[in-house]
C-alpha cells in the first residue's frame, strides 16, 4: 500500500508538468481556437533559458524562475501578433501547420547551437536533500515542484473565476461574438492570453531543468502526451486540463509500477475511452464542442 | 464557433500524426564484382547518424576520422600505395533501418563503395549487414552494440569492430558482481538495444554468482523515472545495484533522478550499461563520480591515444569518442589489408583480414577472429573521475583495469555464427 501511495505521489509530481503545460495550451485554445503545436518547444526554451542564464550570466535558478517566463511570454506575444494572428480567421489547420513548423525550427536552432546532447544543470542548493512526508521521504525539489504547480494552477483559476479580467477572458472564450456585441474588445485580450499561455510553458521548462535532461527534443517528446491530456480534460476547459494533468501523471506512474511495458499506452487508451464515452472530455461542456 | 469543431478534429489528427510519425523507403539493385583496383579507385562509405541523437558520439566526426585515416595511409605509403585515388563518402541514416538499407545499396552499387563503416543503431546495423552480404562487399560496424552481427545474423563480409553488449555486460556486470554488488535491479529502454543489453547483463551477473532481483522495461523516450527510483529500495530482497541500460537523454534523466532520490544513501549503487564522454558532460562529473562502466577505448588512457586525440582535436575541435577512434582504426586496417592484397576485391581483402593480428592506438592485442568476424581486443573497466581530478573538458575517465582481449568478448564457439 505504501508502494501505491508513493506511486500516486510520483504521479502528482510528473502531473505538475502536464498540468502547467495543458493549462497554457487550454487557455490559448479557448481564446483563439488555435492548437499550439509549438507549446513543447517553448517548454524546451524555458529550460534552455534557465541554462543560459546560469551558464552565461551566472544567474541563479530562482531568478530564472522569474525572468524566463516573462521573457518568453513577450516572445509569445510577438509570435501571436506577427504570425498566429494572421491565420486565425482561416481553417485551423493553417495555424496547426504554422505552429508545428515553428516548433521544428526552434528545436533545430537550439540543436545547431547546443548540439544533441543534454546540457548540465544542477538543482538549487536550497532545495537539495529530501523531506520526510511521514510514510516515505521524498526529494525536496520535487515536493517544491508539486506545491508550486498547484499554487500556480489555483492562482490562474482564481484570476479567471474571480476577477473582471478573468470574466472577460471567459466570456470571450465561450461566446466571442456575443461578448463583442456587448461592447467588450475581445481582440485586445487575445495577445496577452497567448503570451500568458506561453509563459506557463516556459515556467514548466524552468521547473524541469534541474530534474530532467535539458536538450532540444525534451519538448517534442512531451507534447503528444500534453495533447492527450487536453483532450481527456476537455478542450478549452481550464479546470479540466489541470485535473487531467494530475490524473494522467498518476496513471503513468501507477502504470509504470504494475505494467511497465504497457504504461506508455495507458494515457492513449484513456484518451480513446474518453472520446468514445464523453467526447467533450471529462470536464468539458458539450456545448463547448457543439457550439 | 465553427473553427473550434475543426480545430478539435485537427487536434485528434495531430495526436495520431505525432504518435505514428515514421519514415519509409526501399530500393533494389544489381550485384557487382571486384578486379585489381576497380576503377583504379578505393571508395570508403560512412553511414552514420549525421543529425540525430548519436550525431555527437558518432556522426560527422566519424566521417572525419575515416578521412584522417585515408590521409595518414597516403602519407605513410606515398608512391608505393596501391592507389592514390581514395575517396570517402557519407550518408545520414537517421537511425532508421530502411534508410540505412537504401543508403548501403546506393553506396555499393552506384558509388562503387568498397567498404562501409560505422552504422550506429542495432537495427540499422543489421540491415546494412544484409546488404553487404548480398553485394559481397565489406562492412565494418563500429557504432552498434548488438551481438547479432557476429551471432546468428553474421556473414562473411561483416566485421564487428569496436564493442558489443557482451563486452559491456562482461566488463561491468561481472566485475561489479564480483566486487560484492551481487543483487541487481535492471531498468532498460524497451527496444532491441535495451533488451539485448539486459540479456547480456543477466548472463554475466548470474555467471559471476550474482542474482537479478527484477528487470523493468521503461518507456522510450522517457523523462520521468521516479516510479523505478521509489521501487528500487523497496524491492525484496533489496538490490545492491541498480543497472541502467538507458542511453543519451534518457540516461541523463535516470542519473539526475537517481541522485534526487538519494538511492546511493539508501544502499543502492548505480551501474551504467553504456556511457560516452558526451553523456558524462551532460550529467556532470559531480553527479557521476566513481561510477563504473566499460569502454572500448578512451582518449587519455595513454600517450599513444592522447597523441592521436590531440591530432583529432586539431582537426575537429572535439575530443574523440571511442566510436571515432574505432572508425579511424578500422579504415586504416582495411586500407592496409588492400595494400597487402594489392587488390580491393573483397574476397582477397578478407583473406588478408581473417586471423590477422595487430596493435594500434585503438585496438590492443587485436585480432580479426575468422570464425565470426568479431574483432577481439583489450577492453577497459573504467570509472568516472572525482571533479577535483578533471584537468580539462572531456577528461572524465580513469582506468580501473584492462580486460584482456581473450576474455573481453564472447567466445567464438558460443556465438551461433555459421559463415555461409
Amino acid at each position: 500500500m505504501d508502494g501505491l501511495l508513493q506511486q500516486v505521489f510520483n504521479g502528482l509530481v510528473s502531473g505538475s508538468f502536464y498540468a502547467l503545460l495543458a493549462l497554457g495550451l487550454s487557455v490559448i485554445f479557448g481564446m483563439l481556437g488555435v492548437v499550439n503545436f509549438a507549446h513543447g518547444a517553448f517548454y524546451m526554451l524555458g529550460a534552455f533559458g534557465a541554462f543560459v542564464l546560469l551558464d552565461s550570466f551566472g544567474l541563479s535558478w530562482w531568478l530564472a524562475l522569474l525572468v524566463v517566463p516573462v521573457l518568453l511570454a513577450v516572445v509569445g506575444m510577438v509570435f501571436e501578433r506577427t504570425l498566429v494572428h494572421r491565420l486565425v480567421g482561416l481553417d485551423p489547420l493553417y495555424n496547426f501547420l504554422l505552429t508545428f513548423g515553428v516548433a521544428l525550427i526552434l528545436q533545430d536552432v537550439v540543436r545547431m547551437r547546443y548540439g544533441v546532447t543534454s546540457q548540465p544543470y544542477t538543482r538549487p542548493e536550497l532545495l537539495s536533500g529530501s523531506v520526510n512526508l511521514g510514510l516515505f521521504t521524498y526529494p525536496t525539489y520535487q515536493v517544491f515542484v508539486l506545491i508550486f504547480s498547484i499554487v500556480a494552477s489555483v492562482l490562474v483559476w482564481l484570476v479567471l473565476s474571480r476577477t473582471r479580467i478573468g470574466m472577460i477572458v471567459r466570456a470571450s472564450t465561450e461566446r466571442a461574438e456575443l461578448s463583442q456585441a456587448l461592447g467588450i474588445d475581445v481582440r485586445r485580450w487575445v495577445t496577452p492570453v497567448f503570451g500568458f499561455g506561453i509563459g506557463l510553458a516556459a515556467l514548466a521548462g524552468v521547473l524541469a531543468a534541474p530534474m530532467r535532461a535539458v536538450n532540444s527534443t525534451m519538448g517534442g517528446d512531451l507534447i503528444i502526451v500534453i495533447f492527450a491530456v487536453v483532450v481527456i480534460g476537455g478542450l478549452g476547459s481550464v479546470f479540466g486540463s489541470v485535473a487531467a494533468g494530475y490524473l494522467v501523471g498518476m496513471l503513468s506512474a501507477v502504470g509504470n509500477f504494475y505494467t511497465p511495458a504497457l504504461s506508455q499506452s495507458l494515457v492513449f487508451i484513456l484518451m480513446a475511452l474518453v472520446l468514445l464515452l464523453r467526447p467533450a472530455g471529462l470536464f468539458g461542456r458539450e456545448e463547448g464542442v457543439h457550439a | 464557433m465553427a473553427p473550434k469543431i475543426k480545430a478539435a478534429g485537427a487536434l485528434g489528427a495531430a495526436v495520431t500524426l505525432g504518435v505514428t510519425l515514421a519514415g519509409c523507403g526501399a530500393a533494389g539493385g544489381p550485384q557487382s564484382s571486384g578486379g585489381a583496383i576497380t576503377d583504379d579507385k578505393i571508395t570508403l562509405g560512412v553511414i552514420t547518424d549525421l543529425s540525430g541523437v548519436y550525431s555527437e558520439l558518432a556522426g560527422p566526426n566519424a566521417v572525419e576520422a575515416v578521412e584522417m585515416a585515408v590521409e595518414d595511409f597516403q602519407d605513410e605509403h606515398g608512391d608505393d600505395a596501391v592507389t592514390d585515388n581514395i575517396e570517402v563518402i557519407s550518408a545520414d541514416h537517421q537511425n532508421k533501418p530502411e534508410i540505412a538499407n537504401t543508403a548501403a545499396r546506393e553506396m555499393y552499387d552506384r558509388d562503387g563503395a568498397d567498404a562501409i563503416f560505422d552504422v550506429p543503431t542495432s537495427s540499422a546495423a543489421l540491415a546494412v549487414a544484409t546488404v553487404a552480404e548480398q553485394n559481397q562487399k565489406l562492412y565494418f560496424n563500429n557504432g552498434a552494440a548488438t551481438t547479432e552481427l557476429t551471432g546468428e545474423q553474421c556473414n562473411a563480409y561483416t566485421y564487428h569492430y569496436a564493442y558489443d553488449t557482451y563486452m559491456l555486460a562482461h566488463g561491468t556486470g561481472k566485475t561489479v558482481t564480483e566486487q560484492g554488488g551481487d543483487s541487481w535491479y535492471i531498468i532498460y529502454p524497451d527496444y532491441a538495444f535495451g533488451q539485448d543489453m539486459t540479456e547480456s547483463f543477466t548472463t554475466a551477473i548470474e555467471g559471476a554468482g550474482g542474482s537479478i532481483v527484477e528487470t523493468d522495461p521503461t518507456p522510450f523516450p522517457n523523462d520521468n523515472f521516479s516510479t523505478f527510483m521509489t521501487k528500487a529500495p523497496n524491492l525484496s530482497p533489496k538490490p545492491q545495484v541498480m543497472g541502467t541500460m538507458q542511453a543519451g537523454g534518457d540516461l541523463v534523466n535516470v542519473v539526475k533522478q537517481y541522485n534526487e532520490f538519494g538511492l546511493r544513501d539508501k544502499g543502492v549503487d548505480l551501474a551504467v550499461g553504456l556511457m560516452f564522454d558526451t553523456d558524462i558532460a551532460s550529467i556532470g562529473v559531480e553527479s557521476l563520480a566513481g561510477t563504473l562502466f566499460t569502454t572500448a577505448w578512451f582518449w587519455n588512457m595513454d600517450d599513444q591515444s592522447r597523441e592521436w586525440a590531440d591530432r583529432f582535436k586539431e582537426r575537429t575541435g572535439d575530443r574523440p569518442t571511442f566510436d571515432h577512434a574505432a572508425n579511424y582504426s578500422a579504415a586504416m586496417q582495411y586500407l592496409e589489408a588492400v595494400q597487402r592484397a594489392a587488390t580491393d576485391n573483397a574476397a582477397d581483402a578478407n583473406a588478408e583480414l581473417e586471423g590477422h593480428p595487430f596493435d594500434d592506438f585503438f585496438a590492443r592485442n587485436a585480432e580479426f577472429r575468422a570464425e565470426d568476424h568479431r574483432l577481439v581486443h583489450d577492453s577497459y573497466l573504467v570509472k568516472v573521475k572525482e571533479p577535483g581530478q578533471v584537468q580539462e573538458d572531456f577528461d572524465f575517465t580513469e582506468m580501473v583495469e584492462t580486460i584482456p582481449a581473450a576474455e573481453a568478448f564472447r567466445p567464438a564457439e558460443d556465438s551461433g555464427c555459421e559463415m555461409g
